[in-house]
């Protein structure tokens, strides 16, 4: 049951992505591209987006324990890390460069060609990356 | 003027925030594509595999199932470029790793729980996004 719940949500989130033009890099980038021919479309997705997922929360601090049990996810310490605010940059950098981030670089695996297979394998490279990266991250010592 | 780019953009929205609504109250996860993909890279997510290979077998077949059901293509646009996929690619894995989360952790469920990590790191991406269209399309004319 988890398994369909993970595969039902994995299937909606995939035709979300391509209904909404998430797969399309043209759209993301005339989304960042302020100074360009302004496309608002990542908006009206976000917006869409968050509305479920609002009454979701609501849903979930009234009840005890998801569905399929466990625990619901607790809320970390609300701090803006170095990390956070670094990753989330390096992140914006290279969403801006290609229009693809990791959602929407899955869903279009199927049509995507060898450009959309040589994103996701670089984008894996990157992720793995990360745990050496946390090992030297330089910037979250400076100061203390 | 409402164009029908908005329209099935926020039709798409809601679906993807639906899915997000089921994986929180069914499984008790956040839907965050680069931590259910990260997780089963570097091995964090070894206790949940089976729910994330799920998840990403339906992220993956359903857009191409649909594709198919409805006689329609897509295409990504994306560049061909190597020199500038595999960059972009490695900035997008590293940084959403470092951050611990990309646009659906942080952006759809982030800001949706008023998550004060979540809503600054969009904003952080988002910044950074729109500087890097800017000095990569306008200035360096790359993309």
């Amino acid at each position: 049951m988890r398994g369909l719940i993970s595969l039902t949500s994995g299937s909606l989130f995939g035709l979300g992505l391509l209904i909404s033009g998430m797969v399309d890099t043209n759209r993301v980038q005339g989304w960042l591209d302020i100074f360009g021919d302004w496309d608002p479309t990542l908006a009206f997705v976000l917006g869409g987006a968050i509305l479920p997922m609002a009454v979701a929360w609501r849903i979930a601090e009234r009840r005890r324990m998801p569905l399929k049990g466990g625990a619901f996810p607790v809320r970390i310490e609300q701090k803006i890390t170095a990390d956070l605010a670094v990753g989330s940059m390096i992140f914006g950098a290279g969403w801006g460069l290609a229009g693809l981030c990791p959602g929407p670089s899955f869903a279009a695996i199927s049509f995507g060609g060898w450009q959309g297979i040589l994103f996701v394998v670089s984008m894996a490279v990157g992720m793995l990356l990360t745990v050496p990266a946390k090992r030297l991250s330089f910037w979250s010592h400076r100061g203390a | 003027m409402i164009e029908q780019s908005y329209i099935y953009g926020a039709i798409g929205g809601l679906i993807i925030g639906l899915a997000g609504a089921i994986y929180l109250l069914g499984n008790g996860r956040i839907m965050g594509a680069s931590g259910i993909i990260g997780g089963l890279l570097d091995g964090s997510g070894r206790d949940t595999a089976r729910d994330r290979v799920l998840f990403i077998v339906g992220l993956i077949a359903t857009p191409w199932l649909a594709l198919i059901l409805s006689g329609t293509s897509s295409s990504t646009n994306i560049t061909s470029d190597p020199v500038v996929l595999i960059p972009a690619g490695l900035l997008v894995g590293l940084g959403a790793r470092l951050a611990n989360g990309c646009t659906s952790g942080h952006g759809v469920c982030g800001i949706s729980r008023l998550s004060l990590r979540g809503i600054a790191a969009t904003g952080f991406y988002l910044v950074a996004g729109g500087v890097s269209v800017l000095l990569f399309k306008h200035i360096l004319g790359v993309i």
